[in-house]
């Protein structure tokens, strides 16, 4: 009887460490990829390199394309995520304070938006795009972005503002404070987690995308991150190691983050599905 | 008139998000439905009217078949292994401690990785000359093996790569269900079942049957979009044979600027998703709340 609970923690254990196993090992992988040689890579993918190479990162990151290519990802992102989170909130306080005619109508309208992945509608966008002469140009990716992310900031937002203290509210009302000037005092204020939440969710999804920037930008030297990289795979398709370390060089800003962020990622995680 | 200005705020905070959103999401979806019945390189006028002809090409074409099978392949194996996996992680780490978090964040951290880095890294783990495959192949001392270009197994290894990264996302949902779980009810469950495992399956799995009913609507809906990354791993190769529905849609429609083709994928994709969730939350979802 007493060795069933060792058992079961050494149960525990083993599957918890070959689960963890195989997130790491591939990251690990391409991290220490980074330092070998092609020969070395050969022979022993996994291992740790014979000598710590410096050259293939080196190389990478005296290269201003490389820069280049993280500050236009940087600045697509920001915009989006301001962007988002201005016209978002705005429009979820408006749903959650203010009762007109047609507002839960114009609600639903605005919620179709989460129903759908937004490739299915990218030659049509494309041509729109196109048409309002913004391929090739930021806001051309950020502009998109931020309508295919409204959908599900407006839900976040306004479960929000309906729980801030409606006294508070009440109390600004009598002392003359208008809607638009409450907004803007008060309620941003208080936001700050759930701006906080939506805000990691827009960015990352933004950072990371590729199908928008693929079809907007055209220019090189405008190359948002997840391009850039697809670039130099092309350029060095059997050069493992500058592939590795490019890509373990990408990694480590979004694993930073990651555990800078978490907190709002499991908050985001959380609220969206315990709401459901 | 008003003094509490409650039109000046509507008038002011309701336009941006309306505009955006019709314009870039509501728009070109119409737009698609309306080009979908011509043919159109994106040049000059819209005349060549093709009736349905579009669609009945995209039906017909054996490849666009194999993507949606393709696609229904990525649900099935969210469904029996992905949501098994991480519901068992979840329920072996949802108690908050200092060691489970740790595990909830490497488990997590593939989430938040781009797509198109994530294939990057597989691409290299499945590639015949360096990654796992050929260890396994030199170990064995067989020759090297191709999975990504093998057609039989490439998809396989598509399928890995997509539990790798989100397989922490489904456990997160579960973790959040079983920690609203109240306490009181797990003890009194405690002293009634004797092994943990009629607590797991009479009581917890229950509890948070609504996470899990939301899990796979999340997995149905996500399956239906993969697309950055199939590029990196196989760009729908060998013999476009792994091709999803949207990476179907992008090489079939937009690299070749068949604007009225991709834009018939795209609608078919979109009644698609439409009929899904709309299906999913009147037998699932629905009904699970009024009982």
């Amino acid at each position: 009887m007493s060795s069933k609970p060792g058992m079961a923690t050494l149960g525990r254990a083993a599957v918890l460490s070959i689960a963890a196993a195989f997130v790491i090992l591939p990251l690990v992988a391409t991290f220490l990829g980074g330092f070998k040689t092609i020969g070395e890579l050969r022979s022993s993918p996994f291992g740790l390199p014979p000598h710590w190479d410096m050259s293939y990162y080196g190389e990478i990151l005296h290269n201003p394309q490389f820069w280049s290519y993280l500050q236009s990802s940087l600045f697509v992102s920001l915009s989006a995520v301001l962007l988002t989170l201005l016209c978002a909130s705005m429009a979820a306080y408006v749903f959650a304070h203010i009762r007109f005619f047609g507002s839960k109508m114009l609600l639903s309208y605005l919620l179709l938006g989460m129903m759908f992945p937004f490739a299915t509608a990218i030659l049509p966008l494309f041509i729109k795009i196109r048409d309002l002469g913004l391929l090739d140009n930021y806001l051309g990716v950020i502009l998109p972005q931020t309508a295919f992310s409204m959908a599900f900031a407006i839900v976040l937002f306004k479960s929000f503002f309906e729980q801030l203290p409606h006294e508070l509210f009440e109390a600004a009302y009598v002392e003359g404070c208008s809607y638009t000037r409450f907004f803007f005092q008060f309620t941003l204020p208080l936001s700050t987690p759930i701006l906080a939440t939506v805000g990691t969710f827009v960015f990352v999804q933004s950072w990371n995308n590729y199908l928008l920037p693929l079809v907007v930008i055209n220019s090189r030297e405008m190359f948002t991150w997840p391009l850039g990289m697809m670039q130099f795979r092309g350029e060095f398709i059997v050069e493992w190691n500058k592939i590795l370390a490019f890509v373990s060089l990408t990694i480590f800003p979004a694993i930073v983050f990651f555990l800078a962020a978490q907190k709002y990622i499991v908050a985001g995680l959380t609220r969206g599905s315990v709401k459901g | 008139m008003y003094r509490d200005g409650k039109l000046t705020t509507i008038l002011l905070f309701l336009p941006p998000a309306l505009l955006l959103f019709t314009l870039f999401v509501v728009t070109p979806i119409l737009n698609a439905a309306h080009l979908s019945l011509y043919r159109w390189s994106g040049f000059g006028e819209v005349t060549d009217y093709v009736g349905l002809k579009n669609y009945s090409t995209l039906f017909a074409h054996s490849i666009f078949h194999q993507s949606m099978w393709n696609s229904v392949k990525i649900i099935l194996a969210s469904i029996l292994l992905q949501i098994p996996l991480a519901l068992g992680l979840a329920l072996l780490i949802y108690r908050k401690t200092p060691t489970n978090t740790l595990f909830r964040l490497v488990f997590l951290a593939p989430y938040i990785l781009a797509e198109i880095a994530s294939g990057l890294i597989w691409s290299f783990m499945f590639d015949g000359d360096y990654g796992v495959s050929a260890q396994v192949a030199s170990a064995l001392s067989m020759p090297s093996f191709y999975i990504l270009a093998d057609k039989q197994f490439a998809f396989l290894a598509i399928i890995t790569v997509i539990v790798w990264k989100y397989f922490g996302f489904h456990m997160m949902i579960f973790i959040a269900a079983l920690q609203s779980v109240p306490g009181e009810l797990l003890e009194a469950a405690s002293l009634d079942c004797r092994k943990s495992w009629q607590i797991v399956a009479f009581v917890k799995l229950p509890l948070i049957s609504h996470a899990i009913k939301l899990s796979v609507f999340f997995s149905i809906i996500g399956s239906l979009q993969v697309f950055d990354i199939i590029i990196p791993l196989t760009n729908g190769g060998p013999s476009n044979s792994t091709h999803s529905i949207v990476s179907y849609l992008y090489t079939f429609g937009l690299t070749r600027l068949n604007v009225g083709y991709g834009s018939a994928v795209g609608v078919a994709l979109f009644l698609f998703c439409v009929f899904t969730a709309l299906t999913y939350k009147r037998l699932v979802i629905r009904e699970g709340k009024s009982a």
